[in-house]
């Protein structure tokens, strides 16, 4: 069957703003991922085609783009998930500076990761063994620790449009990755950078950062148990 | 063109390389380069665990773990080596756990262990010689293994401060007399090409599944590794052995990891029967990968399969059985991706799967702290490391086992960072030969000036599709003969590649005509040696010679690229502990 890529191409080379151009596309069955059709338009058509992707199944955060409007994948959104009866919008992530066509500016985006300490602080010495941690304890981690830095969220988040300087979902949820861990020892160290106005409480639970996660993250709720952490430290 | 200098650059920030960034020592200047950002690096995508005889689950100890990765081996790996790992894993592991790394627990709340293919003890632990079952050595974070211990060590990388050059294409070695004095790489957002001077490089490139049509591996997985030493007149070391991984989503190749099977997982043909049982009575479908796989094609073969919608064959992956909190726990990746990518729902029906291109036994050779090796005699070559699965230590030898790739990137990564802290302690810069960039250049110019009629997307499909069906899993002399006269005029078409894109900015286009070189080089080395070998072990099996021969074979290939037809040499393997036996689960 055919289908329809109507894709914003942007070359800053050559364009003074951004275009769309249409790419008639086979596309075998309804499974087919949108990165394939991607990759039928550029390595049959047009070289110039310009996106990032690195292990097509949704485990690397490199293809995070806007399809139809919605932030997505291109490896994770299958034919069958959109409607491909017309069609089918393939734009940049909105609000990040443009490289060239489907490439994005992440430099604002790693910079508040980082920002939070993105790692574990422990103070005591290391015993001989693993440090030990309930299961139950663990598990509690392992949701927030699925995010593979996609952006999808954070760029989908009008608190993120409206203010330059909000941290950002992903941002907050790697604080409560680590504030949450029962081995961490940074406790107001890394509470205090979340603790601000462009902090976490700058999120009004609008939800769309958990909409657009590709690895169907409760974001929201991960946010609000760190409110939670943050009001109890205020007591 | 910019020119950098540091005592040390790493190229690559999967496993491998940011294990080895930990070990520089703070007064020396060291910096990363990665064709991706750090946490897109392919590390990312393991999903089962990484093997160690911590013992907490059952009793285990390194001995047994040495002794499983021998014989799955199949007593290529050579036992110096693979001594050091199995025996360091339990530290190593530890370590990652110390760093941060979130690990599924035991009720103890130790780190959780399950079972793996290959992996077993024997059945009376006072009688080495009793038969061996599976044991639970594999630690596990569910199934993202790779992807949490990726994301612990940058964590780290991050607290340290290391220094990254993230999207920048390395393209060629700088070697000064025998000496290795840095990289020359392509800036992606510029195009640019830098010139790092250095006193000591480490290649971390991770593998080549690429070659493949059918992998498991991520389109960055192009070898530009293996073509850097390659081109620059060095070795590459038993290229024949690529590994099949046996369970791929049908068509796409996407792993479900052995650990759906370690979980209780079983394969079926077409008439419902649990094969493995008759290819491996004792471990089943728990056997090594290689074994797996053949049997999945002999199936097939033998008209067992089933036939998909297009055509072509796969057989079933069962875990419907397994109760819904195993497959929602500690499956949910995987069970995921047969719900997303081929709409199936693995807890009320079963898997299609087929065999996929996975891992690269073969490699750079090195020594056990990563010094990379020219010769038989195992000369080093100052200044030049590598780890990882683009590196040939060599401790998976024939056929590597599940968990041991993720232990060896930890393993040798730190040993080699450690190697090279000695090393630039006590060395000067060698000199950078003016030239340095040229090869570069002049590749760069004509491949953007070029008029050819040849694109890369259609060239690079074609050597993908003709490795799968002359240097794949069964391989005979016929095949391979013809691959290698494949080979040539490939290489010949590639000089007539032009590319559409003849921009600056973010030139993918560039980059995919680079790499497409990379995997010619890297399909080259792995033709000619497995057409040179002529025996079947491990991985490699040739049906024209099916037994294995260790009175001619039981030896290390070197590959060094030539004009005519590359050159063969040949190199010892270490045996301590295990003499040569059959290999039979
Ligand atoms: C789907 C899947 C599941 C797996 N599961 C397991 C498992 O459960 N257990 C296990 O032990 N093993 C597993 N493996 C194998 C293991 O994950 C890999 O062998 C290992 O992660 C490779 O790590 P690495 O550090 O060598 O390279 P990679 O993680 O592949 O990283 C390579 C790095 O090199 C960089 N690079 C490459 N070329 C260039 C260049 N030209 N210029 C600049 N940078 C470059 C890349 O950007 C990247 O940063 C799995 C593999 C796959 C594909
Ligand atoms: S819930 Fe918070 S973080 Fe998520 S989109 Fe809304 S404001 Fe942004
Ligand atoms: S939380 Fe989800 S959407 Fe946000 S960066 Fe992580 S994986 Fe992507
Ligand atoms: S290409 Fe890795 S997440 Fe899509």
């Amino acid at each position: 069957m055919k289908v329809i890529l109507r894709i914003q191409r942007y070359n800053p080379e050559k364009d003074t703003e951004p275009y769309y151009q249409e790419f008639t596309l086979e596309a075998g069955d309804d499974k087919v991922r949108i990165l394939d059709l991607l990759h039928e338009a550029k390595w049959k058509y047009d070289g110039t085609l310009t996106f990032r992707r690195s292990c097509a199944h949704g485990v690397c955060g490199s293809d995070g783009i806007r399809i139809n409007g919605r932030n997505r994948l291109a490896c994770s959104t299958l034919l069958r998930d959109v409607n491909y009866r017309k069609p089918i919008v393939i734009e940049p992530l909105p609000s990040t500076a443009i490289i060239k066509d489907l490439v994005v500016d992440m430099s604002d985006f790693y910079k508040k990761y980082e920002a939070v300490k993105p790692y574990l602080v422990n103070n005591s010495p290391p015993p001989e063994h693993e440090r030990l941690q309930s299961n139950e304890d663990a598990e509690k981690l392992f949701e927030s620790a699925k995010c593979i830095l996609c952006a999808c969220c954070t760029t989908s988040c009008p608190s993120s449009w409206s203010d330059q300087n909000y941290i950002g979902p992903a941002a907050l949820l790697k604080a409560y990755r680590f504030a949450f861990d029962t081995r961490d020892d940074a406790g107001d160290e890394r509470l205090d950078v979340v603790d601000t106005p462009d902090g976490a409480w700058r999120c009004h639970t609008i939800f769309n950062c958990v909409e657009a996660c590709p690895k169907e993250i409760n974001i929201t709720w991960h946010i609000s148990q760190l409110k939670k952490r943050l009001a109890q430290r205020e007591m | 063109m910019t020119k950098h200098q540091y005592d040390v650059l790493i190229i690559g920030a999967g496993g491998a390389g940011l294990r080895a960034a930990l070990e520089i020592p703070e007064g020396f200047s060291c910096a990363v380069l990665s064709k991706v950002f750090p946490t897109r690096s392919h590390t990312g995508a393991a999903q089962g665990g990484i093997g160690a005889a911590l013992g907490n689950e059952e009793e285990d100890s390194w001995e047994w773990h040495m002794f499983d990765t021998v014989k799955g081996s199949d007593y290529l790996g050579d036992q110096d080596a693979i001594e050091i790992m199995t025996k360091d894993a339990i530290r190593a592991i530890i370590e990652l756990e110390h760093m941060g790394m979130p690990f599924s627990r035991t009720p103890e709340g130790k780190i959780a262990q399950r079972r793996f293919g290959g992996h077993t003890k024997p059945e009376n632990p006072s009688d080495p010689d009793s038969k061996r079952i599976a044991v639970k050595r594999s630690c596990y974070s569910a199934d993202r293994t790779g992807h949490v211990m990726l994301h612990t060590l940058y964590e780290n990388c991050i607290k340290q401060k290391v220094h990254f050059f993230s999207e920048y294409f390395v393209t060629d070695l700088i070697m000064s007399g025998d000496a290795c004095a840095g990289v020359v790489a392509m800036d992606i957002a510029t195009s640019e090409v830098h010139v790092f001077h250095a006193k000591a490089v480490m290649l971390a490139t991770g593998g080549y599944g690429r070659v493949y049509r059918i992998t498991s591996n991520a389109h960055v997985g192009t070898g530009d590794g293996f073509a850097a030493v390659y081109n620059n007149g060095l070795p590459l070391q038993d290229m024949e052995f690529v590994q099949f991984h046996p369970t791929g989503l049908w068509k796409l190749g996407i792993l479900i990891s052995e650990a759906a099977r370690g979980e209780g997982g079983i394969l079926l043909n077409n008439t419902g029967e649990r094969f493995m049982e008759r290819y491996a009575p004792t471990v089943k479908d728990l056997a090594p990968r290689d074994m797996v796989s053949r049997a999945i094609l002999t199936e097939i073969r033998e008209g067992r399969g089933i036939k998909g919608s297009d055509g072509t064959y796969y057989v079933n992956l069962d875990v419907s059985h397994l109760p819904k909190e195993i497959i929602d726990d500690k499956l949910p990746e995987i069970t995921g991706f047969a719900r997303t990518y081929l709409g199936v729902e693995p807890t009320k029906e079963p898997i299609p799967v087929q065999p996929t291109a996975h891992y690269a036994m073969g490699g750079i050779p090195t020594t056990p702290d990563a010094e990379v090796t020219k010769d038989k005699k195992k000369t080093i070559v100052p200044g030049l490391y590598a780890a990882g699965e683009a590196a040939c230590v060599s401790v998976h030898g024939g056929n590597r086992l599940g968990t041991n790739s993720l232990l060896d990137l930890i393993v040798f990564g730190r040993r080699g960072g450690k190697a090279i802290a000695r090393f630039i302690g006590e060395t000067d810069f060698a000199p950078l030969p003016t030239d340095a960039a040229d090869r570069t250049l002049s590749k760069i110019d004509r491949i953007r000036n070029s008029k050819g009629k040849e694109k890369p997307g259609a060239l690079r499909l074609e050597l993908q599709e003709k490795m799968m069906e002359k240097v794949g899993i069964f391989r005979n002399e016929k095949e391979l003969t013809e691959m290698t006269v494949e080979m040539k005029s490939l290489r010949e078409r590639y000089q007539n590649i032009s590319i559409d894109d003849k921009g600056v900015v973010f030139n993918t286009d560039l980059m995919e005509a680079l790499e497409l070189g990379n995997l010619i080089d890297t399909a080259e080395a792995i033709t000619h040696s497995a057409l040179a070998r002529q025996e079947s072990r491990g991985a490699h099996s040739r049906e024209d010679y099916p037994a294995r021969d260790d009175k001619k074979w039981l030896k290390h290939t070197l590959i060094y690229k030539a004009d005519a037809a590359p050159k063969l040499d040949y190199k010892p393997v270490s045996i301590t502990r295990f003499q040569p036996k059959e290999r039979k689960y």
